[in-house]
């Protein structure tokens, strides 16, 4: 940790403990610009990938504001909480917010995107669409999205928080003019991220202060997580292809024995553009918070849709949103594979599950000997 | 009574029940012999129970329930139906005499955002005692049927 230690100067200051943490923050952004194919001045360092989406998204609203103007955007209904608030607060102040509909798998489709194009032509100030699903899985065909936004002469960002340790983060190739990143989701330090904006992309700023990167956010940077994100990156790039291909195969693995072991149970998410850590069914007729508790009393930590596990009393939007009826939304259960994940362990977790969740229909009122009532 | 805003895990008396819980019903085809039937809640919020009652002499002497339900739901009716089923029965000539604060506090207290499951139970309860009046035309009981949840 010697950028807590002892290069622990402000990159502003001209003295050359100052000058050090300077410079370890120019070589961070080289290492990360290298890893996303990117010129070093395009990567803007945020602290948090919430900050970044925030920085992102208002600072395209911004922009048209100081021309006196509103305008569209166009998102999609399953994206992070975070990107679906920021579209409600601009929607407040005047906005017109396009919410795509996804498919039964969770995937946007081009046509979608190009009606909704079409459909508000001449307004459009953006288009954002995560890349990867942090609940299902759901990876979407970005590079397909993007050149559709291009047609219309439309700025295309991504939010790829969820997945950035799995997938393709080559901007180039995924044809993206800006993409959020967040530290924490690849091993990195909390409270780090980072917005790749392509240059000749302009918008008004978020954070206003003392001029750090080259005015994009004020603030003094956070060396030591800047340097921390860029390891990180690093080290998920290097293994990347074969971690995912071990989590890939273990993936199917589980989901298959879970479809053919427990009756009545389904996929959510697409069954193969899906990040390789992620395992989401439904189990009709249980609720899924008195599956995930019976779970960790075994050890097994997983987590829910349901309602009953939120704060705010609904059921997961984006289950709603690939047409899951609100039992299914309830019974759904999630299962996030990493580093240590076994098949033993997964053959211990299924063993587990098919009881449970034998028991759990046996109490149930819904449940109704396999024909699940299931009216909303 | 509420366990800490922060404080997700359950007390142990709401593990206990949990796991076990009490006068459940847990086969696939439902009871027979049971005097009245009630349910409350709706898919939709997530939360469905439905209960049977036995009825001797206006006292409550035995009684199932099932649930489609999260943990709260689940320990709230088995510590309600423990309840009901101390003594001779509960008498349903009187005004329910258990109320759901009363269960939250034997439970060693629920989570802030959980309090609302815990009424499940006694709202299933209630309608099961409405049946029984509607079916057996006794006017003199005070009981109504519950409103349906707002959501």
């Amino acid at each position: 940790m010697p950028y807590f230690s002892k290069a622990f100067g402000n990159p502003s200051s001209f003295h050359s403990t100052g000058l050090e943490a300077k410079k370890a923050i120019q070589k961070a952004r080289k290492r990360i610009a290298k890893i996303l194919n990117c010129k070093p001045e395009e990567v803007i360092f945020a602290g948090s990938g919430t900050e970044s989406l925030n920085y992102a998204i208002k600072g395209i609203a911004f922009k048209a504001m100081l021309e006196e103007k509103r305008g569209t955007i166009i998102t999609q209904k399953t994206e992070h909480h975070a990107v679906i608030e920021i579209m409600e607060w601009l929607k407040k102040i005047g906005f017109n917010i396009v919410m795509l509909k996804v498919n039964e798998n969770g995937v946007v489709e081009e046509e979608e995107l190009r009606k909704a194009l079409e459909e508000n032509k001449g307004t459009v100030l953006l288009v954002t669409i995560m890349y990867a699903n942090n609940e299902i899985g759901t990876i979407q065909p970005i590079k397909k999205l993007a050149s559709v936004a291009h047609k219309y002469g439309v700025v295309f960002h991504t939010d790829a928080c969820q997945g950035a340790e799995y997938l393709k983060l080559n901007v180039e190739e995924l044809s993206v003019d800006m993409m959020t990143l967040n530290g924490s989701k690849v091993y990195a330090f909390k409270g780090t991220g980072l917005l790749y904006k392509k240059k000749g992309i302009e918008i008004e700023p978020l954070i206003h202060g003392g001029g750090q990167e080259k005015g994009a956010r004020g603030g003094t940077e956070n060396v030591a997580g800047i340097i921390g994100i860029a390891k990180a990156l690093e080290i998920a790039e290097k293994e990347k292809k074969k971690e995912s291909a071990r989590l890939e195969k273990l993936r199917d693995y589980m989901i298959n024995k879970i479809l053919k072991k427990i009756p009545q149970t389904i996929l959510n998410g697409d069954k193969k553009e899906r990040l390789p850590n992620n395992v989401n069914i439904s189990f009709k007729g249980v609720e899924g918070e008195s599956i995930l508790l019976r779970l960790d009393e075994k050890g097994i930590r997983a987590s829910t849709g349901s309602a009953c596990s939120s704060q705010s009393l609904e059921p997961s939007h984006v289950l709603l949103a690939i047409g899951r009826t609100h039992g299914l939304a309830h019974g759904s259960i999630r299962f996030s594979l990493g580093k240590g994940t076994t098949k033993t362990q997964i053959d211990y977790t299924i063993k587990n599950l098919k009881k449970i969740v034998f028991e759990l229909r046996q109490l149930s009122s819904a449940w109704n000997g396999g024909k699940v009532i299931d009216k909303e | 009574m509420q366990i800490e805003e922060q404080n997700w895990f359950y007390s142990p008396t709401v593990k206990e029940h949990f796991f076990k819980p009490k006068h459940a019903w847990v086969k696939d085809k439902s009871p027979t012999g049971y005097d009245a039937y009630g349910f409350y809640g709706s898919m939709k919020c997530g939360d469905k129970m439905e209960m049977w009652i036995k009825v001797k002499k206006d006292k409550i002497v035995d009684l199932k329930w099932k649930t489609f339900g999260c943990a709260s739901a689940i320990a709230s009716t088995s510590m309600l139906a423990t309840k009901i089923k101390k003594k001779s029965g509960m008498d349903i000539k009187k005004d329910l005499q258990i109320t759901p604060m009363d269960i939250i506090k034997r439970l060693g207290g629920l989570p802030s955002i959980k309090i609302h499951c815990s009424v499940m139970g006694d709202k299933a309860l209630q309608s099961a005692i409405y049946d029984y009046k509607v079916k057996n035309k006794r006017e003199d009981l005070k009981v109504e049927k519950p409103e349906e949840e707002k959501h």
